[in-house]
């Protein structure tokens, strides 16, 4: 049995979601291999290796895969993939952009977004927004797989020493092409990795108004995130969506600022460890799965915390 | 140029989903079903595209038993020319409803395909892709915005952090984000006018797709329930509990 897993990564860093996806491949219990696509992205080759319970790290540095484009990802992971029983990436952007593509490459169903490994065939996925819990059983031989990454702890990131090998695979479709990004510039923690999380709503009223939250995130080292109606209405940008099509967090403190809660928006955070949730209106609906809530106008409550902490 | 949109009929997006008390399955019994939301604005991004004159032609397909005809008629009502059903019984996996897709754009030849990101009752966030895998096409995912250039479309795509644009040869896909646009309301006249458009259903067998099932649903259980908390009454009761009871700041 082996597990072959796409490392999540920008050509320098290895993305700590990757980490997470080691450990679902762990439970697996098959030998782990992780695959470095990408273009001038030997340092991440080498922070691969370092992981703990790899096995070897293949490394294919290729002008097409600079940009993670999935016409030609796909190419290159249907090939290596096809060599290992399981294939498994994080369900980032990146990884729910390219693995479908290389399930129907490989001929097999993509089970997505699993939250547990119950068998070597046999897992646990969130359905309808997260309200019900799904348990399915894989019947192809190769399963190719996306993680929920909050619902798995990291491997540890040093201790390993994986062999690096060299893939010389080329794959470049020519149907595509990059052309740019508009990429968010934070001193902040990134949000799915943040143990502090606070976000704002429609409550907020305006983007000027999501400023209040700026001391409090200091204080608290937090990543600052947004319920879709705040992105919606243009107050901040489409990166700071938590929810079910947005960003799914899980820190130690979540704190919901203007928030009614939306189930879409409860499935991107339920499964924080403590719920704060600072709301006007008694009864909205986010007290419900809020431990601590207060009753109160944020634009009189945001002030008074800051000050507080 | 022709746009072929999928879509799909789903519990509405309002209702909140139990599982059965014995955890064989959902319960759908007597629940409100819709468009997709991620469908309707697939098909509203068609529409648009034809309303600008990029497009002559929008057919909307769906996949599925006799009553996804109805989402048919709401997508043909907001816009759409014409509509073809793949009649199928049951779940279908989105492998197999890719492989029925391909089928559809081999008959009807689109340059663009216009799909929802992720249909919000399974969540998988496949269709689109596999798609693109099994007919070769390039695809844009999760696009804020498509703007058609001659032989190619430019696609802006909401990424973990933050917006990438891609070029992409035609044909190709396109699945749909939240904020791509916002759908139109269907009018009463166009609701009247939709009855009359032109609807063919197919069967898998007519496209040469054998449906097949590689997962099966063992059981449906309820999410851990968060137990209920309490309310404070202050800033300073928040911060005291937050300190001293919960020990997270």
């Amino acid at each position: 049995m082996s597990t072959l897993v796409i490392a999540e990564h920008d050509n320098s860093t290895l993305n700590g979601a990757t980490l997470n996806a080691v450990t679902a491949a762990q439970a697996l219990g098959a030998d782990i291999d992780i695959l470095v696509a990408g273009a001038d992205c030997a340092a991440v080759g080498e922070q691969a290796a370092a992981v703990a319970g790899v096995n070897k790290v293949l490394v294919a540095d290729n002008a097409a895969y600079g940009h993670q484009l999935a016409e030609n990802l796909a190419l290159l992971i249907a090939e290596v993939g096809a060599a290992y029983d399981n294939v498994v990436a994080p369900a980032t952007t990146n990884g729910k952009n390219t693995m479908p593509r290389v399930a129907a490459l490989l001929d097999v169903a993509q089970i997505s977004d699993i939250l547990s490994v119950e068998s070597a065939d046999t897992f646990k996925r969130p359905i309808y927004a997260g309200n019900v819990i799904a348990t399915v059983q894989s019947a192809d031989a190769k399963k190719v797989i996306t993680v929920r990454t909050t619902a798995f702890d990291p491997a540890a990131p040093e201790g390993g020493s994986a062999s690096i090998e060299a893939v010389s695979s080329a794959h470049d479709a020519g149907i595509s092409e990059f052309v740019g990004e508009e990429l968010a510039k934070s001193d902040r923690p990134e949000l799915t990795a943040a143990s502090v999380v606070i976000s704002g709503g429609r409550g907020m009223q305006n983007g000027e108004n999501f400023k209040l939250l700026d001391g409090i995130a200091d204080k608290l080292g937090a990543a600052i995130g947004a319920s879709r109606a705040a992105v919606d209405a243009g107050f901040v940008p489409n990166d700071m969506q938590v929810g079910q099509t947005g960003k799914i967090v899980a820190p130690d403190l979540y704190i919901a600022v203007g928030i009614s809660g939306a189930i879409q928006h409860l499935a991107g955070m339920k499964d924080s460890k403590v719920i704060v949730a600072i709301n006007k209106d008694e009864d909205a609906p986010i007290f419900q799965v809020a431990d601590y809530g207060l009753v109160a106008d944020l634009f009189e409550a945001l002030p008074e915390l800051e000050g507080k902490l | 140029m022709k746009v072929l949109v999928a879509v799909k009929r789903v519990v509405d997006y309002n209702v909140k989903v139990r599982a059965k008390a014995d955890g064989s399955d959902v319960d759908l019994n007597n629940v409100k079903m819709a468009i997709n939301p991620f469908c309707e604005i697939a098909v509203e991004e068609a529409v648009r595209l034809k309303e600008a004159g990029v497009a002559s032609e929008v057919v909307v397909v769906s996949v599925g038993e006799k009553s996804c005809q109805e989402q048919i008629r709401t997508a043909l009502a907001l816009g759409a020319d014409r509509g073809i059903q793949v009649e199928t019984e049951g779940a279908v996996e989105p492998l197999v409803v890719a492989k029925l897709l391909k089928g559809v754009v081999e008959k009807e030849q689109p340059q663009l395909v216009i799909l929802g990101k992720q249909s919000i009752d399974g969540d998988n966030n496949q269709t689109g892709q596999m798609l693109g895998a099994l007919a070769n096409m390039a695809q844009g995912t999760f696009a804020s915005e498509v703007k058609v250039d001659g032989d190619a479309v430019s696609v802006t795509r909401e990424v973990d952090g933050g917006l990438q644009t891609v070029k992409l040869k035609l044909p190709a896909i396109v699945t749909t984000d939240l904020r791509l646009n916002e759908p139109r309301y269907a009018s009463l006249p166009n609701i009247m006018k939709a009855k009359k458009k032109q609807l063919d259903v197919f069967s898998p067998a007519d496209l040469g797709v054998e449906v097949k099932s590689h997962l099966t649903q063992l059981r449906v259980e309820p999410p851990a329930e968060r137990q209920a908390g309490i309310k404070v009454a202050s800033v300073d009761e928040l911060v005291d509990k937050l300190k001293n009871e919960a020990k997270v700041i």
